[in-house]
């Protein structure tokens, strides 16, 4: 288990205060000024020794992303912090924002300086209201001690421009939420360009997951040969991990990357509701992460590489845990009719996909299907699976793919038993 | 997607308060010249709160105020979910939380009681009209399920016991406290932290 030293979240559950005494008194702000006086290139470096991968879902080295920032362009150069946390199971975003705001917008103001970058935009997700509160609220202490705003004590002018969302999944879509912030419907657009070159108003931009850039200042801190130290090769440092659904203890907690899921639940969340032998299935990472067997939570770790070796993945690192009372085909149709209200509905696939995918989710939940169609349900899946323009389809065909892989005993099995009441009722 | 259309009864017009309007001002001020449009969310959000709900002459206003043409910010105010384009209840709007993490930690029960108590169908006020509820798309508080938000604030760690007790106290003025109603510190673990209990010369608490 991580020892509290390692911890980065010191406030993770907000006992002490937030506001800007507070977060000094754990130390953000402390010397700001000194880490970018060591440049643009150390701190993209440290970042790029730290091993962070982004922690939005994709898992992308965040440090080799900021590089793609162009050095000297005409144009002005943006970070967008991704702050509409939206995947069903996650919700560690919105602890950052709410009891550690400052440790946000010190790494926004450190990451903005190493790719250049003199405005920030943080897009909240709309349902977050009182974290945009008290992120706004940040934002002016901050301003009011001259620690960002222009000719602030740090050195480098830096804007923050706090913008609120209204509901919609896709904004968490980096080209998406560049949209939403133009005023216009969040729906995704078609890479390449890519936002380094063409982003928010047309000029150079890097959009980060909130949990990515609150990390920046203590791997800056401490060294990210320190943050590389911790969690597994390739899938370095600490995590925040949230754990939902049938546990004792649901919660959100930091652990290193890496900790086996047994261990998480066990450890953190009280472990399985009724025991580990309750277990039937644990969506690893957010919804759109096709679920992992008991037997494969055995001994799984929690980070990207062991989980894309069974054909799942991190995501958020959100555990959706659940256990044998559940109807796996119910909570993956729930999934799917997610998906089905949150596409955009630009992509045909994906509009009419998401749709068709919940329809038949929905009889099979009843057994109302012939066992031919799971064959082609997959099929389906594959279908949309690749063929959109942003991830969602994929995101939605993922979690169903897993229901089909692991869970079709079960289908077959309800299909049969309603064939056999229906040709009972027909005698 | 969801299928969502203006409200067939419409009211002839809309202005900002002069208040809100002055807010307004500052809030197209924070983006770059040129780029007004960015504050079209902020400014629908606003009109929102204003009327209670979304109207078709508030979206005009807002295309207008931004120099948008009007069926930009229809599709906007389409697009996204949370801005309301019926009248909703005059006490309390109820965005009940229906997803997964939520569904297995019990909302379907919650939803039954809106039903029976608010009324039959989402969007649709109760007789006295003081109620309305939706089920939405994962609120960000899973940790926490069940989740019900209304306006602002969200009630987590509900039950139908709970939640039955939230609807009473909305209807008598005397909602009980935002947050986890069973007395949870955010998002930890009932019974206390499993972390950040060790002292720590960074601050954690000790």
């Amino acid at each position: 288990m991580l020892e509290d030293k390692d911890r980065i979240f010191r406030n993770l559950y907000g006992f002490e205060d937030w506001r800007l005494a507070g977060a000094r008194a754990r130390g953000t702000w402390s010397d700001t000024k000194a880490l970018i006086e060591k440049g643009h290139d150390w701190i993209i470096g440290e970042v790029k020794t730290s091993g962070l991968r982004g922690r939005g879902g994709a898992g992308f080295p965040t440090g080799l992303k900021w590089s793609f920032m162009p050095k000297s362009d005409p144009r002005p150069s943006y970070l967008v912090v991704n702050a509409d946390e939206s995947e069903p199971g996650s919700c560690k975003d919105r602890e950052i924002m709410r009891h550690e705001p400052h440790m946000l917008l010190e790494g926004a103001m450190l990451a903005a300086f190493a790719m250049r970058a003199h405005t920030a935009f943080i897009y909240i997700r709309g349902e977050f209201m009182h974290e945009r509160q008290r992120l706004q609220t940040a934002v002016d202490e901050a301003i009011e001690a001259k620690l960002i705003g222009k000719n602030n004590v740090n050195g480098w002018d830096f804007d923050v421009i706090v913008h609120h969302g209204a509901g919609a999944y896709i904004c968490g879509e980096e080209t998406g939420l560049l949209e939403s912030i133009e005023g216009k419907k969040g729906m995704p657009r078609l890479k390449p360009p890519f936002p380094a070159n063409v982003g928010l108003y047309g000029a150079p931009t890097t959009v980060n997951n909130v949990e990515s850039i609150a990390v920046v200042p203590d791997i800056l801190r401490r060294g990210g040969a320190w943050f590389a130290a911790l969690g597994l090769p390739n899938n370095t440092g600490t995590k925040l991990f949230q754990i939902s659904g049938h546990v004792e203890q649901p919660c959100v907690v930091e652990e290193e990357m890496g900790i086996p899921l047994k261990e998480l639940i066990n450890e953190h969340g009280g472990g399985v509701r009724g025991g580990w032998d309750n277990l039937l299935a644990v969506i690893p990472g957010g919804a759109s992460m096709p679920l992992l067997t008991a037997e494969q939570c055995e001994s799984v770790t929690m980070d990207f590489d062991a989980l894309a070796k069974l054909k799942s993945g991190l995501g958020t690192g959100a555990a959706i845990v659940m256990d044998k009372s559940t109807d796996p085909i119910k909570a993956i149709a729930r999934i799917a009719y997610f998906f089905k209200h949150e596409s955009c509905g630009q992509c045909t696939p994906c509009r009419e996909g998401t749709g068709w995918m919940f329809r038949v989710l929905e009889r099979m939940q009843r057994g109302e299907a012939e066992k031919s169609e799971i064959d082609l349900l997959f099929k389906v899946t594959k279908q949309v699976e690749g063929h959109t323009i942003c991830a969602l389809g994929d995101a939605a065909a993922w979690p169903v793919q897993g229901l089909l892989r692991n869970f079709r005993h079960l289908i077959e099995e309800r299909i049969d038993a309603y064939q056999a009441a229906v040709k009972e009722a027909a005698e | 997607m969801a299928v969502r259309r203006l409200y067939p009864e419409q009211p002839a017009s809309f202005a900002f308060t002069p208040e809100n309007a002055a807010w307004a001002k500052k809030e197209i001020a924070k983006y770059p010249p040129g780029k007004e449009a960015s504050a079209v969310l902020a400014l629908l959000w606003r009109a929102q709160a204003q009327e209670g709900w979304c109207t078709e002459p508030a979206i005009r206003a807002v295309a207008d105020m931004l120099g948008m043409a009007h069926i930009r910010v229809l599709e906007v105010a389409t697009f996204y979910t949370m801005f309301q384009l019926a009248p909703v209840g005059s006490t309390a709007h109820l965005w009940v939380c229906g997803t997964t993490p939520c569904m297995l930690r019990g909302s379907e029960a919650l939803i039954e009681i809106c039903k029976e108590e608010i009324a039959e169908n989402p969007h649709e006020l109760s007789r006295d009209g003081r109620f309305s509820w939706e089920e939405v798309e994962c609120l960000g508080c899973c940790a926490n399920a069940p989740v019900v938000q209304i306006g602002a604030d969200t009630y987590e760690d509900l039950d139908p016991e709970l939640f039955e007790k939230l609807l009473y106290g909305l209807r008598e003025g005397r909602p009980p406290k935002p947050g986890s109603q069973i007395g949870r510190q955010a998002s930890a673990p009932v019974g206390g932290p499993t972390t950040l209990q060790a002292p720590n010369k960074k601050g954690a608490r000790v």
